[in-house]
């Protein structure tokens, strides 16, 4: 018991909730995008799949970062961008479509690392990059602080930065109020004349580049390289992280940053000789209770609004 | 109007038809892409599994666990439930299945009978909790039952590990079956075995109950619309989380089945994706039990199909999921089509207009 106490306050722990968290925030934040929007998207686990082996299948190929950034960023969008024509254009089942597109996700992911290095496990055969880790000047000097805040990979700093970015787009630009009056009320919005398909479409669009980055970040920062379902129901935990800030900003990334440090606290126990399987439950189990939590609250504000107006 | 409802019916059926096409024809493009011989591999892709009866055998095989999965889909989602869990059901069940047939032992006919009425309650239980959430806390059931087939992942290799774990097994399986538990074999050339036959009862139970009684009405109105069932005097929580226990109780058992059927000790080391396929398959079957051995059919011919072709190929077997994602996005996109639809049912209802109008003029 003592172990895992100084384990956890310590900074390294700190430290490890921010690498954990970050693929976490990126997602939640796209799921906060595209739920302002009115969209039901499940599809989060398969973009962030089909990022992190763009991005391993780019920096491997060009040896340069930049280019495994933009492919991962182009297979992610893509399949933002095939869920959207489906559920806007071709009036799909929204988790239906989801349901699929995490299935390609994980086997098209799978096949095309075959292909191309001849291995189905992992792409360990491909010298991809990694983006690199910063020390920021003056800060990294400070005691603890410097130890938590310095020395990140640039993704988990362009994901903090994100948060910022998010609450700015929906609450503070036009067309933030856009895809929120879309969520609220596409037919209001419409009589008002704001395309409503072409509105959830960016967000749509939006939510898969931030996705996207968090798949990027798994295969070019959290590990060197691409696994098979590296995933391992981030892009869910995300949903559910967003369902417990309620699709306010930084709730949401707190909620994020709670999962996360579940997620870490399971690696340091697995590392303490507790059985490893139980361990990795405890972020799941941590995200179902989050789950109970959010609708508790809703239910409990509904009955108290009927209750008034009778 | 009868004629409205026949072009309808008639527009699911070619929609599914004309899914199952485009898939096929983007995989065999993919195929003719990465293939060395696309012409050989097809035909291993297309004929292969037909042209041994061990290889039909594997068909069936295949195909036992799906039957499970699929009916209890169906009557999970009928209530509209876009509950997963069924996978963590198919998991979790097998474990327990496991756990009655390498410790205890019980005479030779009531051994299988309690060890799969095991996994059934345990898989009952595993669907059963998304539903819970749903109804008390109105969490998603995608997101909850998807975390839930992690925790059932994690658990049920504990039990394993920990647990029934045969340390001279040489890797991660639990004792062996005793010989009590484990279900006859069918056919002595092939692996097809007692489950086919429970797997095929359950089908028909599945249907009689879905389609043709009160309680498959009540569930499927739900399904449609809930607060017309509610209105109309039905208790729609308790429906709901009734509808998901039995779904689970029948994946669960298809879990059982499974592991008395084909294995003889748990070895699984990760989710085997039965309880997903069957999502696939309850779909393709638009959620009616009636359709569900066909459309299992097609998705264990399709992997027999595939496992043959990466044998003798380049083309690995993960192009099924390929397949399957892009089935289901069409079947699940309602405007598919619908143009050609609604012009067909204009057309029939002119006509018929033109008729009864010819019909008055006569009369008069």
């Amino acid at each position: 018991m003592d172990a895992i106490f100084s384990s956890i306050f310590s900074a390294e722990f700190v430290f490890s909730v921010l690498r954990v968290s970050t693929p976490l925030i990126f997602v939640s934040l796209a799921a906060l995008v595209v739920r302002n929007g009115g969209v039901m998207c499940i599809a989060f686990e398969g973009m962030m799949l089909f990022s992190a082996l763009g991005a391993v299948i780019g920096s491997a190929f060009a040896q340069n970062q930049i280019v495994g950034v933009l492919l991962g960023l182009i297979m992610g969008m893509a399949i933002a961008a095939i869920f959207a024509y489906f559920v806007l254009v071709l009036n799909s089942n929204g988790v239906l479509t989801g349901l699929a597109l995490n299935i390609l996700g994980s086997g098209g992911t799978v096949f095309m690392l075959y292909l191309i290095s001849g291995d189905k496990g992992s792409s360990t055969a491909l010298k991809s990059l990694m983006i690199p880790n910063i020390n920021i000047p003056i800060i990294k000097n400070i005691p603890i602080l410097g130890e938590i805040i310095s020395g990140h990979n640039v993704l988990t700093y362009v994901a903090l930065l994100t948060v910022v970015f998010v609450y700015l787009l929906i609450n503070k630009t036009p067309l933030g109020l856009r895809i929120r009056s879309v969520g609220e009320n596409p037919h209001a919005a419409e009589s008002v004349g704001i395309k409503v398909v072409k509105t959830k479409f960016i967000a749509l669009m939006i939510g898969g580049f931030i996705a996207s980055l968090g798949g990027i970040y798994m295969s070019m920062g959290y590990l060197p390289f691409f696994t098979r379902d590296m995933m391992a129901g981030r892009g869910f935990m995300g949903i559910a992280a967003q369902n417990l800030g309620q699709g306010l900003t930084f709730p949401t990334f707190i909620a994020a940053l709670l999962f996360g440090s579940a997620e870490a606290l399971s690696n340091i126990m697995q590392s303490l000789r507790l059985p490893s399987e139980l361990m990795q439950m405890v972020p799941y189990i941590f995200t179902l209770v989050g789950l109970m939590l959010v609708g508790g609250d809703k239910n409990k504000k509904a009955s108290k609004k009927e209750a008034k107006n009778e | 109007m009868n004629k409205v409802i026949k072009i309808e019916n008639q527009f699911r059926v070619i929609r599914v038809a004309l899914s199952i096409a485009i898939a096929l024809a983007i995989a065999f493009l993919i195929i003719s892409f990465v293939s060395n011989d696309p012409l050989f591999t097809m035909y291993n892709f297309i004929i292969g599994p037909f042209t041994s009866i061990n290889r039909i055998g594997n068909i069936i095989e295949v195909m036992t666990p799906l039957l499970f999965t699929a009916v209890g889909v169906c009557i999970m989602y009928s209530a509209n439930q876009i509950n997963m869990a069924s996978e963590g059901a198919f998991f979790l069940g097998g474990v327990a299945t496991a756990y009655i047939a390498v410790t205890y032992s019980i005479p030779a006919g009531l051994h299988p009978v309690v060890a799969i009425l095991a996994g059934g309650i345990v898989g009952a239980f595993i669907c059963g909790i998304p539903a819970l959430m749903y109804v008390k806390f109105k969490a998603l059931p995608v997101v909850s039952s998807l975390m839930i087939n992690y925790v059932c992942l994690y658990l049920g290799l504990f039990i394993i590990n920990y647990i029934i774990r045969d340390p001279e097994a040489g890797y991660m399986a639990s004792y062996k079956f005793i010989k009590t538990a484990v279900l006859p074999d069918l056919f002595s050339r092939t692996n097809v075995h007692f489950g086919l036959i429970i797997g095929l009862a359950i089908v028909f139970i599945g249907y009689l109950y879905l389609m043709k009684s009160k309680w498959g009405y009540s569930i499927r109105m739900i399904g449609k619309n809930p607060n017309f069932a509610k209105y109309s005097g039905i208790n729609v929580p308790a429906v709901i989380i009734g509808c998901q226990l039995l779904g689970g109780f029948i994946a669960g058992i298809g879990g059982a089945v499974e592991q008395l059927g084909m294995y003889t000790r748990f070895q699984y080391q990760k989710l085997p994706g039965h309880g997903f396929d069957g999502v696939m398959i309850a779909i393709l079957a638009r959620y009616n039990p009636k359709y569900v051995p066909l459309a299992a059919f097609f998705l264990a011919y399709i992997r027999v199909g595939a496992d043959v072709m990466a044998r003798t190929s380049d083309v690995p077997v993960e192009i099924v999921s390929i397949i399957q994602a892009v089935i289901i996005i069409f079947v699940a996109s309602e405007r598919f089509l619908e143009g050609w639809k609604l012009k067909k049912i204009v057309k029939s209802t002119k006509e018929a207009f033109v008729e009864e109008e010819d019909n008055a003029v006569k009369e008069a």
